[in-house]
């Protein structure tokens, strides 16, 4: 019974940190429409920052954390004004071939500059092990990204569905040209959503290097998982990818223990019940545009 | 002129040119070194690299009289362009040995070749037991995963290990180690509780680490590819695997020299059979990695020690066949070479053209701060137990 919950402790970390990393992804593709095959990059970026300032520069962990976000973050802006701006009206095959190829070009700079083996963070003493609750292993690591995960999430949904900047990101989502007729700056808001959503990515990044393992092949072994929590989640909400990655977190890492000759099939399966089931997506909308 | 004829000019003078070339050829002998310096295997590739220009370096370039020059080429590890750039570097570049091969499946795709163009094949990395089958051209210079994973079997069931889960990632490299491990470890009376198989592409080994706890095993066996190792070793002691006693064993593979530090200290005490560490003591070694840290800033893993062998085995042959560069006499002249390299004595069995060494058992310490896999038994000269039995 006991290692029922350690599997479902596990699990929700698991998914509450692709939906970290996810997450920019269902915004970028969901409110603006954009393909940016080019997440993950953000994503590495991120985790390749924390690392260089922890390892090399001594920084406290969770100092770096916040600085991992705010580059990534920059970089984002740096690049949706001098390259993605262009590709908003294009099509989106366009958009693909344009953000895989931004891929391939991050994995080889990094490649080069950081060189190609796995690199890791040097973790705080405190975020190391496991300790019992219950006789239930709760890791304390994991229990950190659940915490840090939860809060974002709730932060986000506040920030969207509460505040004027989530009503005007709505409104220009629903129809840009009414929205900047009513004065919102729409260049703008979008400009501000995908730094915010590339920054998430970073975070996340920086996060996943201890469990996932961070290289410069980062963004294109992770596309596929991104993309998954997307396509399951439906990407016209944050709550729909926020269920999806929990649900893929908690029936990877069970499928992995129960069935362990048939783990790296379970993610799939369920992807492709639920979308026979409802095919936008748990919470997508039937007419997508 | 009509078409025809010009058509003629033009092939006769490329025959001309194609006849001229080999006596151009003969006052160099050039070796095409196919590696993977990009992609997931790069570091391997690197390694190799560094080794052969160090040994360069340190004896000379000309052997017999000849001028040694190596053309390097990037395969990233993926087998069809191990065999277009072997195929090229034969016709085009007129090399007379091809050499390195970061991958079982590169060393295969490139030994039609060699049997053809009758070239050496110098094997510097790849591990599977079948390679030096494929041709009777190739020789190895680095190991196989029969070597080192047979004898950790017999270790661990002569050292009190009874009860032994698996983990290993499913390709072929995985598959030979865990069936070798089986066959000794079970031979010797122990018992395998549990097996998984992990995808190559596993980014949480969280679910299948329960999975092993919960079986209560001696100890766990473990292969997966390097760059693996750290994040499987910090999710074992995260786990606290390492408190409820159960032991890591394996192949020395994951715990290599160039990654254990990167692993930190869950990594202390894990048990590898293995054909080099940097912590070897012998005064060759001590030379070998003094050397390679002061070029290259890091520690030479077992990778290096291949390629630093792979060209000593092209040095000595080319002296015994004083410069002749013919494939057989070459193949015949390395057969049964000994020598003394930085990871002790090695030579190449007669029969098979495989690498004969010790493989030493270490454990995992710290020396001066530092990680390092101390040796503390030996088995000598062993040789691949995993050939096809005629």
């Amino acid at each position: 019974m006991t290692t029922l919950f350690t599997i479902l402790f596990d699990g929700v970390a698991y998914g509450m940190l692709l939906f970290v990393l996810a997450c920019g992804l269902a915004v970028t593709l969901g409110l603006m429409n954009f393909v940016n095959l080019a997440h993950g990059a953000f994503a590495m970026a991120g985790g390749y920052i924390c690392a260089v300032l922890v390892n090399n520069s001594g920084w406290p962990f969770f100092a770096a954390l916040p600085l991992a976000f705010v580059t990534a973050a920059a970089i984002g802006v740096a690049l949706e004004r001098t390259l993605y701006r262009h590709l908003y009206t294009r099509s989106h095959l366009d958009q693909v071939l344009f953000t895989i190829g931004l891929t391939f070009m991050s994995v080889a700079a990094v490649d080069y500059i950081m060189g190609s083996s796995r690199i890791f963070i040097k973790l705080p003493g405190a975020l190391e092990g496991q300790f019992d609750l219950f006789g239930v292993g709760i890791g304390r690591y994991r229990l950190m990204i659940i915490v840090i995960c939860g809060l974002l999430t709730v932060a986000l949904q506040l920030v969207l569905a509460k505040t004027r900047f989530g009503s005007r990101l709505r409104a220009a989502v629903d129809d840009p040209r009414a929205a900047s007729g009513l004065g919102i700056n729409v260049p703008q808001v979008f400009a501000f959503t995908f730094a915010f959503g590339c920054g998430l990515a970073g975070l996340g990044g920086a996060l996943s290097a201890e469990i996932l393992g961070l290289d410069p092949y980062f963004p294109l072994k992770f596309m596929i998982y991104f993309l998954i929590v997307v396509t399951v989640g439906g990407s016209s909400s944050i709550t729909g990818p926020f269920l999806a990655s929990l649900l893929l977190g908690i029936g990877d890492v069970a499928g992995k223990y129960y069935v362990p000759k048939m783990g790296p099939f379970v993610i799939y399966t369920i992807m492709i019940v639920i979308l026979i089931w409802r095919p936008n997506g748990l919470f997508g909308r039937a007419a997508a545009r | 002129m009509s078409i025809r004829s010009q058509l003629l000019l033009a092939a006769g003078s490329v025959a001309a040119m194609l006849a001229l070339a080999p006596a151009h050829a003969q006052e160099t002998v050039k070796i095409g070194l196919i590696l993977p310096m990009t992609g997931g295997q790069a570091s391997t590739g690197k390694q190799i690299d560094n080794a052969v220009k160090l040994y360069m370096q340190q004896n000379g370039d000309t052997v017999a009289g000849k001028k040694i020059e190596v053309i390097l080429k990037d395969d990233a590890a993926v087998p069809d362009n191990t065999k277009r750039l072997a195929q090229e570097l034969i016709v085009n570049d007129k090399v007379n040995f091809i050499a390195g091969f970061g991958v079982t499946p590169a060393a295969l795709a490139a030994a039609p070749l060699a049997t053809q163009g009758k070239i050496p094949e110098i094997v510097m990395a790849a591990g599977t037991s079948i390679i030096t089958e494929r041709s009777p051209y190739i020789v190895r210079t680095s190991f196989t995963l029969a070597q080192s994973s047979t004898i950790i079997g017999d270790w661990a069931a002569k050292n009190g290990i009874k009860k032994v889960a698996t983990l290993t990632s499913d390709y072929a490299p995985g598959n030979d180690a865990l069936n070798f491990f089986k066959q000794n470890f079970t031979a010797g009376g122990g018992e395998i509780v549990e097996e998984v198989k992990v995808p190559l592409q596993n980014p949480d080994f969280a679910p299948f680490l329960q999975r092993m706890k919960d079986a209560k095993p001696d100890a766990v066996f473990v292969f997966v590819p390097a760059g693996q190792g750290g994040n499987f070793m910090k999710q074992y002691a995260e786990r606290g695997l390492d408190k409820a006693g159960i032991k890591v064993i394996g192949p020395g593979d994951v715990m290599d020299d160039d990654l254990l530090n990167g692993m930190g200290d869950a990594a202390l005490g894990t048990v590898t059979a293995h054909l080099y560490s940097a912590a070897h003591p012998s005064a060759a070694n001590k030379e070998f990695v003094a050397a390679y840290k002061k070029a290259f800033g890091q520690r030479p893993g077992f990778m290096a020690v291949g390629g630093y062998d792979g060209i000593r085995l092209i040095y000595e042959a080319l002296k015994k066949t004083g410069g002749k560069t013919d494939g057989d006499a070459l193949v015949a002249a390395m057969k049964g070479m000994k020598w003394e390299s930085p990871r002790g004595p090695i030579s190449i069995d007669p029969e098979t053209r495989d690498i004969v060494q010790n493989i030493y058992i270490r454990k995992v310490e710290k020396v001066d701060g530092e990680l390092y896999n101390v040796e503390f038994a030996t088995f000598e000269a062993v040789k691949d137990s995993g050939k096809t039995k005629k």
